[in-house]
């Protein structure tokens, strides 16, 4: 009998390794956004150019500089203000390789996505033929396709420049004292706050399971086990809502939220601000020169 | 004389299907330390969340400060500000209470809500801050903190208002020994300084240093009340309510042996 039980326990021969489920997969992938977030704040508490500016001179000042970016009609000023976002990280002690990976790469993949379709749809002088499909590209698509690739890594870039550089507490404050109603903010910083304590249940709920469970489940159990699960996480931030609300009212809320704007401008935020102005206001001077786009051979 | 606090009259709260309490009478008088004690599902958290105004029973009523407490009278801007500046509510789970982005914005909104000069809440916030021994985690984001800053922030949020009453539940839960030891330490100076704290807890390990006199729910219903000691002695009514339970014990020294007996009353023969 105890020969049968050890054949029938017997570890099945070694198998690859499988990736892990799509849930897995997403949890790990949540997680790792998390610790993400966690290197975004040992970033902004260090002292470089940006961390040392008031919140609100890098939030109008990255923004005039995207708005910028947004209106240029030439390559020029496009690669002009992306030097100076470069400038920016490596003066704010920002990784390159960051940027690389958390804001180039991902924006390529995206934008050329989009921008592919425009290469051969775009009608204008026709330079290169496909062959066997006999698609043609034209000088204009890959212009138009360049355009957006290079506006989106710009704005990325500033975007993200942003959020390493700042406390996301500092950024909603910002935002507050930029007249940004109350509502959103609150809403912003709440839903921050609160992704992680979900994160947190989902990802023991994750481990309760994998910790009850004997080999490896098919597709059609997997699902209805991550349904379920979605299910009760879905039930638990619900209570977790109401139990935050009733936290709120508690200590005095009734429907206005008041909040401490205690930001003071600096003689260097001041000088920030002024460089940030200036700054945009030449690149949109020659963002709006069509002449430089002739000069430089773009339409 | 004392004024009394809380005056509760056969109230009953249910949630849907569920009665959470059934007909619950006491009254809580200024001062005092009151110990909620039961064990899970007893009806202790939702007591407390009654005394706060959070909910309201379905019959009997509830009389704070001599006044009436509905959800009528909380719609009463005046009331509202009165009651909410003289009663504070710890939730069990910090993280429910800490909400706002920054340690500093936690403690600074119950005060902001309740319109207090900026100048006079930055003041009190650091020195609420010192007084909880947390000022150096002030610019940091709740959800960093362990388990017990957070729990340290959570009271640092409501004592910031000098609450004339405090209401804890279960303020030990899931903390490490030291920080256990902190709350409790914490409890004993406030409460000395004239204040009432009612503590919802099944944790009879400190209620002879938190508490004065002692309330034992069972099922949602009031079912023992008395002195802790008088409380702890009563080993049967302990028994009946699941607040003192039976366990494997192993002892060191000598032979090592295992046995039943009841944890807190460690009387056992040997061999």
């Amino acid at each position: 009998m105890n020969a049968v039980l050890d054949q029938k326990l017997k570890p099945a021969a070694p198998r690859r390794k499988k990736r892990g489920s799509f849930v897995e997969r997403t949890l790990k992938t949540l997680v790792s956004e998390a610790e993400r977030a966690l290197f975004a704040e040992e970033l902004a508490r260090k002292d470089g150019l940006l961390q040392r500016l008031d919140p609100r001179v890098k939030i109008v000042g990255l923004l005039a500089l995207i708005l910028t970016t947004t209106l240029a009609r030439n390559f020029f000023t496009i690669i002009f203000i992306f030097a100076v976002a470069i400038t920016l990280a490596i003066l704010s002690r920002v990784p390159i390789r960051t940027l690389a990976t958390r804001a180039w790469l991902s924006a390529l993949t995206f934008t050329g996505t989009i921008a592919l379709p425009v290469i051969f749809i775009t009608p204008g002088n026709v330079i290169y033929h496909l062959p066997l499909l006999n698609w043609a590209i034209t000088e204009q698509g890959i212009t138009s396709a360049l355009y957006l690739i290079m506006r989106v890594e710009t704005t990325v870039t500033l975007s993200l420049l942003l959020v390493l550089c700042t406390l996301w507490t500092h950024v909603l404050k910002g935002l507050r004292v930029l007249r940004v109603p109350i509502v959103f903010v609150v809403i912003l910083g709440m839903t921050y706050r609160y992704i992680f304590v979900m994160l947190d249940t989902a990802r023991n709920m994750f481990e309760a399971g994998q910790s009850r469970l004997v080999g490896s489940l098919d597709g059609t159990e997997s699902r209805r086990i991550a349904a379920a699960s979605i299910g009760v996480l879905l039930t638990k931030s619900f209570y977790l809502n109401t139990e935050v609300y009733m936290a709120m009212q508690s200590r005095g809320f009734r429907g206005e939220v008041y909040t401490l704007d205690e930001f003071a401008m600096r003689q260097r935020d001041w000088l920030a601000l002024g460089a940030f102005t200036l700054t945009a206001i030449i690149a949109f001077w020659l963002g709006r020169q069509d002449s430089l786009a002739s000069w430089l051979n773009f339409p | 004389m004392s004024e009394n606090i809380f005056d509760v009259q056969n109230i009953t709260f249910g949630y849907d299907d569920l009665t959470a309490l059934s007909d619950v009478s006491l009254i809580i008088k200024s001062n005092q330390r009151i110990a909620i004690l039961g064990a899970n599902g007893s009806g202790k958290s939702t007591f407390l969340r009654l005394l706060d105004g959070l909910y309201f029973p379905a019959k009997g009523t509830i009389s704070a400060f001599g006044e009436p407490l509905t959800e009528d009278a909380l719609q009463d801007d005046e009331f509202a500000f009165r009651f909410r500046r003289r009663v504070a509510l710890v939730f069990q789970n910090p993280d429910v209470q800490l909400f706002n982005p920054t340690v500093f914005d936690e403690v600074a909104f119950a005060p902001l809500q309740l319109r207090w000069a900026k100048d006079e809440i930055k003041k009190r916030v650091g020195e609420t801050l010192e007084l909880m021994e947390i000022g150096h985690l002030k610019d940091r984001s709740p959800h960093r903190l362990s388990g017990g800053e957070k729990k340290r922030v959570a009271l640092a949020s409501v004592l910031i208002l000098d609450p004339q009453v405090l209401l804890m539940d279960e303020p030990t839960a899931a903390l490490d020994p030291k920080s256990r030891g902190q709350v409790v330490d914490f409890l004993i100076s406030w409460s000395g300084t004239g204040k009432t704290v009612i503590t919802a807890t099944h944790d009879l390990d400190v209620i002879e240093d938190i508490a004065d006199f002692c309330f034992v729910f069972q099922n949602g219903r009031v079912v023992g009340q008395g002195t802790p000691s008088e409380i702890l002695a009563d080993r049967k009514l302990l028994e009946s309510t699941n607040l003192l339970h039976s366990h494997r014990h192993t002892h060191d020294g000598g032979d090592i042996h295992s046995h039943d007996h009841l944890h807190r009353f460690h009387e056992h023969e040997h061999e």
